[in-house]
């Protein structure tokens, strides 16, 4: 009995050992700056000379006319990207998921690629596609659809579609593959025995794909608006944050006010108390009404 | 399906396919032409990749940025795989009411959005020294819920028996994690690899903040720099480019399978 008892302390212990490097460095490198951040974001003043402010900083920001601006661009891009890329990307993988369907390797490996790029790389690949000597222009002035080279990138209309469309192009084949896997898990004779019945492919995709990815569909849903919310290398690289502010995210104004001009660490602080907060009330949203039986 | 509704899945997947493929085309037909020829709209791959590669390394120190990438890349993904897959071991094979509730704190950090432990981690790294350097790079990511979550995951299905036949033989608890978890879990460190790897590769913010100097900067950093000219050679950027995805082209051409795995990893 003795024995056994101090074995059992001895695995416990030895479990303690497993899981104690990985858990102090959450705790460092996560918990530990989220508070420092939260007591940074309650003082101001410039550099290294701070005071206290109480809540100057959060009432700051929303009359700073950039930070506004910024916000507004990350619920655009969440407002209209995701649910184009969501719906692509569920149709994508639904037609990839035909047993009758040839190709499927090829299509879903091209579908796929665009992931091997990394952000820096495709946001420069599609600055230079858009650009006023850029390919997308030429093309347009072949076709006599242009006589000169449009400016995309200048104007804030036409800036804010370059970047949703490179978002879609970059991330719609990532999350197919959630998609994809999720399916595989759907017995495949649940939509022969609907044929069957007489189902349509919209009505099957509607009634047996839509709500048995229920989870993964919201567990990307989650994904992407966490990514959107903190969007950083599209925006200084594909558009630089122009014109004007137009493009820019939260995520983006947060370096420039830390690290790009004199260092205003209480105010980022704040403004990135605002994402962690927009994170966590929008993923309790989603997961409430995903949650929901119907 | 019906043959008109076969055409049009075949047509809708071809354009996808197409509008997928082609940005990454046009990368490297670029890499191959002259600025001219690029922006004349020349699509076809030309004869100058000498050219701009000799433009690109008399201009840009391309070698070191490149294995800067590599080193923080690997280094950083070797210590991660290790340190989360003890954890992740660790919180299943030993779980207990305490071990559970830590591991939902744990979880709790990945809601937190980089940007709000950017400055305080700033502030601490440059306080210690440990600005432009592989520890720098490296400590922020080297510890992540998803990764000790996806090797509890894994864990689960680990069977108890043989943890119980290595005990009666005499092992001890790290030599069964080494000799017998490591070796069988080989699928999921494939897994882990390539998306810790990639991961690595691009990340772009936190380099920026702390790579201050000349010599620590990485490929991404390098590639975002290249475009700030006032004319842009369109041959010499879209090589930095093209030598910026290979890498991670080709952890996803070899492991496509396990960095599907990867990123859906923790789900399942």
């Amino acid at each position: 009995m003795n024995k056994k008892m101090s074995l059992s302390r001895k695995q416990n212990l030895a479990g303690w050992a497993f899981l104690t490097p990985a858990t102090l460095l959450i705790a460092i490198m996560s918990f530990y700056p989220m508070i420092q951040a939260l007591i940074l974001s309650f003082q101001k003043g410039k550099g290294n000379q701070l005071t206290w402010a109480g809540l100057y900083n959060y009432t700051r920001m929303f009359k700073d006319a950039v930070f506004m601006q910024s916000l507004k661009n990350c619920f655009l891009y969440l407002i209209i990207q995701v649910p184009i890329m969501l719906v692509l990307a569920l149709i994508l993988a639904s037609l990839l998921n035909n047993k009758n369907l040839r190709f499927k390797g090829l299509f879903r490996t091209a579908i796929f690629l665009p992931c091997a790029t990394s952000l820096v790389s495709y946001a420069t690949i599609f600055r230079s596609l858009f650009a006023v000597d850029g390919l997308i222009n030429v093309i347009l002035i072949k076709l006599g659809i242009l006589d000169v080279g449009y400016n995309f990138l200048s104007h804030a209309t036409s800036a804010r579609i370059v970047l949703i469309i490179a978002l879609v192009w970059r991330w719609t084949g990532y999350n197919m593959v959630f998609y994809l896997s999720g399916l595989q898990n759907i017995e495949y004779s649940v939509y022969e025995a609907a044929k069957i019945d007489g189902a349509t492919p919209f009505q099957s995709f509607w009634k047996i794909t839509v709500p048995l990815l229920k989870p993964t569909i919201l567990l990307t849903a989650i994904m992407s608006t966490n990514g959107t919310l903190q969007l950083f290398d599209e925006s200084v690289n594909l558009t630089g944050g122009g014109p004007a502010n137009a493009t820019i995210t939260m995520s983006h104004y947060i370096y420039n006010m830390s690290f790009k001009y004199v260092p205003n660490f209480g105010y980022a602080a704040a403004m990135s108390y605002l994402i962690l907060i927009l994170v966590a009330v929008l993923a309790f949203v989603q997961m409430k009404v995903g949650d929901k039986r119907d | 399906m019906t043959k008109g509704k076969k055409i049009a899945a075949y047509t809708f997947l071809t354009i996808v396919s197409f509008i997928s493929v082609f940005p990454l085309y046009w990368m490297i037909s670029a890499a191959t032409n002259k600025s001219v020829d690029v922006t004349r709209g020349r699509l076809i791959p030309g004869a100058e990749l000498i050219n701009n590669f000799k433009n690109l390394l008399a201009q840009y120190d391309v070698g070191t940025a490149m294995l800067n990438s590599f080193k923080y890349a690997l280094i950083l993904t070797i210590l991660s795989l290790l340190i989360c897959s003890l954890a992740g071991y660790g919180f299943e094979i030993y779980h207990d009411k305490i071990k559970d509730g830590v591991m939902s704190v744990i979880l709790l950090a990945m809601m937190v959005p980089f940007a709000a432990t950017m400055i305080p981690l700033y502030q601490l790294f440059s306080k210690v020294g440990l600005l432009n350097c592989t520890a720098g790079f490296i400590l922020p990511t080297l510890s992540t819920p998803f990764l000790i979550m996806m090797f509890r995951q894994s864990a689960r299905s680990f069977p108890h028996d043989i943890i119980e036949a290595a005990r009666m033989d005499g092992l001890n608890e790290f030599q069964i994690f080494f000799k017998m978890f490591l070796p069988t879990m080989r699928s999921t460190y494939a897994a882990a690899m390539t998306i810790t790897f990639m991961n690595a590769w691009n990340n772009y913010l936190w380099p920026k903040v702390i790579m201050t100097s000349k010599t620590s900067i990485t490929m991404p950093m390098l590639v975002a720099n290249l475009k700030e000219g006032y004319v842009t050679d369109y041959g010499m950027l879209m090589l930095a480019v093209f030598l910026c995805t290979i890498p991670t082209a080709i952890v996803f051409f070899l492991l496509q399978k396990s960095f599907a795995d990867g990123i859906t990893g923790a789900v399942k």
